[in-house]
């Protein structure tokens, strides 16, 4: 038992004298979480428009201040001809032209309609769809005014929405399960393999085979600094986002951490299970990160749905742990989800880290054979 | 001149013979680059909703035929209790829930509201987004009709006043909102990115690790032969992946190029090297492979995420857009977009290459400046 | 021993108290020593003693921190570059490189000398005869037994005919039959008239050299012929001097 101590207390110094990557594992996950909390996001924030006015009335320009008025938008041109749309989208930064049709004020009260173009870059078909959506529900608004102005009553179909489990649609709240996922891939699997692959480079596994440390001590010796690290950025990540991003935790604490639990096993035996097969820690990073890591940022639901991928990619999804994982932390996150609306992918989960295990077991002892 | 000869030579060399090399060099990009394409999109595809109807009139029946006439909306379960509708939903079984309640139809007929629920989840913002814009349309087409049917019918007042204002949308430069179209040219960039930042770095860390640095550091060769000596190979590499990957684009994936083929692979040359200067700077700051590797990925990765390339730079807050200054990888995103997907020319994006080079010279001085062969 | 040596006015290599610390702790101790152009020059001393860090200053890879240096006449302070045109240099870890073959290593080596075109397919040629290692011209580095790599790199260190040849314990981990052997070659080179400088804890091959100096704790306690060094400290082989000037030092394994 005291070489293992020992072991595992090398294994700590080695990495606490590393302060350069130290720097970057402890740092990456707040960083992280700044980024997605702050910037990357799916909301408009202020985004450059045009307005074309042919008719120029007041109707118009009640819409135009409306639409200055907005804080997603912001009004940088007003165009005076067709022809300058052209040259505003090329230069890159009016993301959409608002265009008003002649006489517009009179088409609306002789005829009760008058059509107005929302002509949007759609380089970005994303941002087009949101900035679209957005100038459309600004005219439904005025509609709806106008008719109550008018003492018309609103006649017709009226959609009430709800948006639950995430009313303000915040971004956050999708991608901080997902955050999480991802640098417990990093820390668990990456760190690990490279842990390992670093002894066999340089040769100092052959010592620790011949020393009286049984190989599974070895395993258990590299892999435990590793755990302590990702629980720690886990609840560092978790206490960021509850605490200065206000994501929502409705579930149950415990049943999180033994979810997170079987992920980090999950996570630390595939990087046992490339060390084994890696020869140089070169090798080992280009595998956890290209094979294992870019899929599980792409694949997995965390930033795109799953459900818009064609679906050979949605197949591929089924093999990536980290997707049942975000499944199941979206759910208790976001949804309060119990046990029992989440035990298939427990399962499904808990089926893959079983089956790491025992493969890296395996091919660690054959590749000391 | 000979002596940098040489140097490519000997790199090449090395490159080519090592066998994990190759596909890691030349065939991951090109799966990276599909898999990537496919995958970043937040195209609606399916949505299934579940339906409570508590009118059953003609016209919630053909409202919910209209959803279901759709590519993407799926009729998955009928009921009229409320809690079956939200469990399959807080299962994931369903994404929205339509709640029709019994006065529908006939309020429409008064000329009152007729109020209709969609319950959407929102876990997914923009799919949830996406979403609601989609039913708010096929709800308005629907309302349009009616109203029209009404207007002509009914005698009253209220209806046939009551004004609407008919958008037209209409898309430019991508009309059929197609996700490849604008990601495609935003990957090569991470691709090509990805190429000039490790192997640069990695490559001179790796010497300084075995030690055939120091039989460098002591022969005449200068610095400046040693850096071009180094850079150099993997700038040719990017550039052939550059090339690999627009073919596939204008090919494989049928993507027009609106613009100057010439102008792109020159911002790409420059671009590349503003790249390379950065991994040789991390390599002048790390002692090992790890080390370089490691923070060369952290840097890359902060890069591309506030670069664009997944969600728009007009969604972030301005002390974000205003980082996006010193961003290279955000310039030439956006560089490809322009010229590629909108025909921009040189005048277009003068200042961003101006930029470019700016950051390059800087970057390049600077490590040139930490990289000594004789350590003080 | 070797027969013939030319004498030259000029010294070889020539510090005066020549010092490089690292923070507080000083690797090299104010040495101060002469090397004669075609000497064959030992530089002894335990693990630790300070013998890499002064190769270092003396081939322009380290700037030291206080004394002077000249080697081929040239300031080690300013010079550097200058210097390493003329100087040949093989380290420890012989660095060739593993993933190239023989062949393709000394082109590579030679065109960073300056050598191109039909001479360096002559020295090519040349080398891989005068080393033996015709059959395994196209073969890889790595796959070659460590006394042929040792040849190897040793060609390759004077290829360009430098005046002086710095050897950083070139006979590292093979057997005595190939050290002799590595020696003979040495014996060769400085007959030709090239200064040969060399580190080395192996006690019995400072017989070989034409002058020695030991260093203990950074700075050098011994320096002159083997022989003058072995009636000073009445010992009968170098090794005993070795051993009396290593009990008083403090660092190293010694």
């Amino acid at each position: 038992m005291n070489s293992f101590r020992g072991f595992v207390i090398k294994e700590f110094k080695q990495i606490y004298r590393d302060k350069r990557t130290l720097t970057v594992l402890f740092g990456m996950p707040v960083i992280m979480m700044v980024l997605f909390g702050f910037a990357i996001r799916n909301e408009i924030n202020s985004a450059q428009i045009g307005i074309l006015d042919l008719s120029k009335d007041e109707v118009t320009r009640t819409i135009t201040e409306k639409l200055e008025a907005s804080e997603s938008f912001q009004v940088k041109a007003y165009l005076r001809s067709y022809d300058e749309v052209e040259n505003l989208f090329r230069k890159g930064d009016i993301k959409e032209i608002v265009v008003f049709e002649q006489d517009f004020k009179e088409k609306l009260v002789r005829e009760h309609t008058a059509n107005v173009q929302i002509i949007t870059d759609a380089t970005d078909p994303n941002l087009a769809n949101l900035v679209q959506s957005y100038t459309a529900s600004i005219i439904r608004d005025y509609v709806k005014e106008l008719n109550t102005e008018n003492q018309v009553q609103q006649a017709g179909i009226n959609p009430k929405v709800r948006m639950m489990y995430n009313p303000e649609l915040r971004s956050v709240n999708l991608f901080v399960p997902g955050l999480i996922a991802v640098i417990l891939m990093l820390v668990s699997t990456l760190m690990t393999s490279i842990s390992i692959t670093r002894e066999k480079e340089m040769g100092n596994m052959e010592i620790l085979l011949v020393s009286p440390l049984k190989p599974h001590h070895i395993i258990i010796g590299k892999v435990l600094p590793y755990l302590v690290l990702s629980v720690v950025n886990v609840i560092t990540i978790l206490l960021l986002a509850r605490f200065i991003f206000n994501v929502p935790f409705q579930g149950s604490h415990l049943l999180f951490f033994i979810e997170s639990g079987i992920f980090i096993l999950a996570a630390l035996a595939l990087g046992v299970f490339i060390s084994s097969a890696a020869n140089n820690q070169q090798t080992a990073m280009m595998v956890s990160l290209a094979g294992l890591l870019l899929p599980t940022v792409l694949l997995s639901g965390f930033i795109f749905p799953i459900s818009s991928m064609p679906v050979p990619l949605q197949w591929i999804s089924h093999l990536i742990p980290a997707k049942w994982f975000l499944i199941i932390v979206r759910g208790i996150m976001l949804k309060g989800s119990e046990f029992l609306l989440i035990w298939k992918e427990t399962l499904i989960m808990g089926g893959m880290t079983v089956f790491f295990i025992t493969l890296s077991l395996k091919k660690f002892k054959v590749r000391l054979q | 001149m000979n002596i940098i000869r040489v140097l490519l030579r000997k790199e090449f060399l090395q490159v080519f013979r090592n066998k994990a090399m190759l596909p890691i060099l030349f065939v991951m990009p090109i799966i990276q680059l599909l898999v990537l394409s496919f995958a970043a999109t937040y195209e609606l595809k399916e949505v299934d909703f579940a339906l409570i109807d508590r009118d059953n009139s003609n016209l919630s029946r053909e409202l919910t035929a209209k959803f279901q006439s759709t590519d993407y909306f799926k009729l998955e379960l009928e009921t009229y209790d409320q809690k079956a509708a939200m469990g399959a939903m807080d299962a994931g079984k369903v994404n929205m829930v339509i709640k029709i309640p019994r006065d529908f139809e006939m309020n429409l007929k008064k000329g009152a509201q007729a109020e209709i629920q969609l319950l959407i989840d929102a876990v997914d913002g923009s799919t949830a987004g996406l979403i609601q814009s989609y039913s708010a349309s096929i709800l308005n087409d629907l309302n349009l009709e009616k109203l029209t049917e009404l207007r002509v019918l009914s005698n009253s007042p209220e209806v046939r006043e009551a004004k609407t204002i008919n958008i037209i949308p209409q898309n430019w430069y991508n009309p059929d909102l197609d996700y490849i179209t604008y990601m495609v040219p935003g990957i090569l960039v991470v691709l090509v990115s990805m190429i000039g930042l490790f192997l640069s770095g990695m490559n001179i860390v790796r010497e300084q690790e075995i030690g055939t640095i120091e039989q460098l550091n002591v022969t005449p060769i200068g610095k400046s032969q040693f850096m071009i000596g180094k850079l150099l190979p993997f700038w040719i590499i990017g550039m052939v992946d550059l090339l690999i990957g627009l073919a596939l684009a204008r090919y494989g994936f049928n993507i027009s190029f609106l613009g100057s083929l010439t102008l792109i692979l020159v911002v790409a040359g420059i671009y590349l090297v503003v790249i390379q200067s950065l991994g040789l700077l991390i390599s002048t700051v790390t002692h090992t492979q790890q080390q370089a590797m490691f923070i060369a990925w952290f840097i890359m990765v902060v890069f591309i995420l506030m670069g664009g390339l997944f969600t728009p730079i007009e969604s972030m807050p301005g002390w974000a857009q205003d980082l996006t200054l010193a961003n290279p990888v955000a310039y030439f995103i956006k560089m490809m977009r322009m010229v590629l997907l909108k025909g921009a020319g040189w005048a277009e994006i003068q200042a961003m290459v101006y930029g470019l080079i700016g950051m390059g010279a800087g970057l390049l001085i600077i490590s040139t400046k930490r990289y000594r062969k004789t350590n003080h | 021993m070797r027969k013939g040596r030319l004498t030259v006015a000029e010294w070889a290599i020539q510090t005066t108290n020549l010092t490089r610390k690292f923070g507080d702790f000083t690797a090299v101790d104010n040495i101060s020593f002469e090397v004669e152009q075609g000497e064959i020059f030992g530089f002894l001393g335990a693990n630790g003693a300070g013998k890499t860090t002064a190769m270092k200053m003396l081939t322009g890879l380290l700037i030291p921190t206080s004394g002077e240096a000249t080697v081929s006449g040239r300031n080690v302070y300013t010079q550097a570059e200058s210097i390493k045109k003329n100087i040949g240099y093989m380290s420890q870890k012989f660095s060739l490189y593993d993933d190239l073959t023989v062949e393709e290593n000394i082109r590579f080596y030679g065109g960073i000398y300056g050598i191109s075109g039909e001479i360096l397919l002559q020295k090519i040629n040349e080398i891989v005869q005068a080393t033996d290692l015709s059959e395994v011209r196209k073969t890889l580095v790595k796959s070659l037994p460590i006394g042929w790599k040792q040849k190897l790199a040793f060609s390759i260190a004077i290829l360009h005919q430098p005046k002086i040849v710095f050897l950083d314990e070139p006979t590292g981990g093979v057997d005595p039959v190939t050290r002799r052997q590595f020696w003979e070659k040495i014996y060769e080179v400085a007959d030709q008239g090239i200064t040969v400088f060399v580190t080395t804890h192996y006690m019995d091959e400072a017989e070989y050299c034409d002058r020695i100096s030991i260093m203990v704790d950074g700075r050098i306690d011994a320096l002159g012929s083997p022989q003058k060094l072995k009636e000073e400290f009445e010992a009968p082989y170098i090794e005993d001097v070795f051993i009396q000037l290593a009990r008083s030092a403090e660092r190293g394994d010694g």
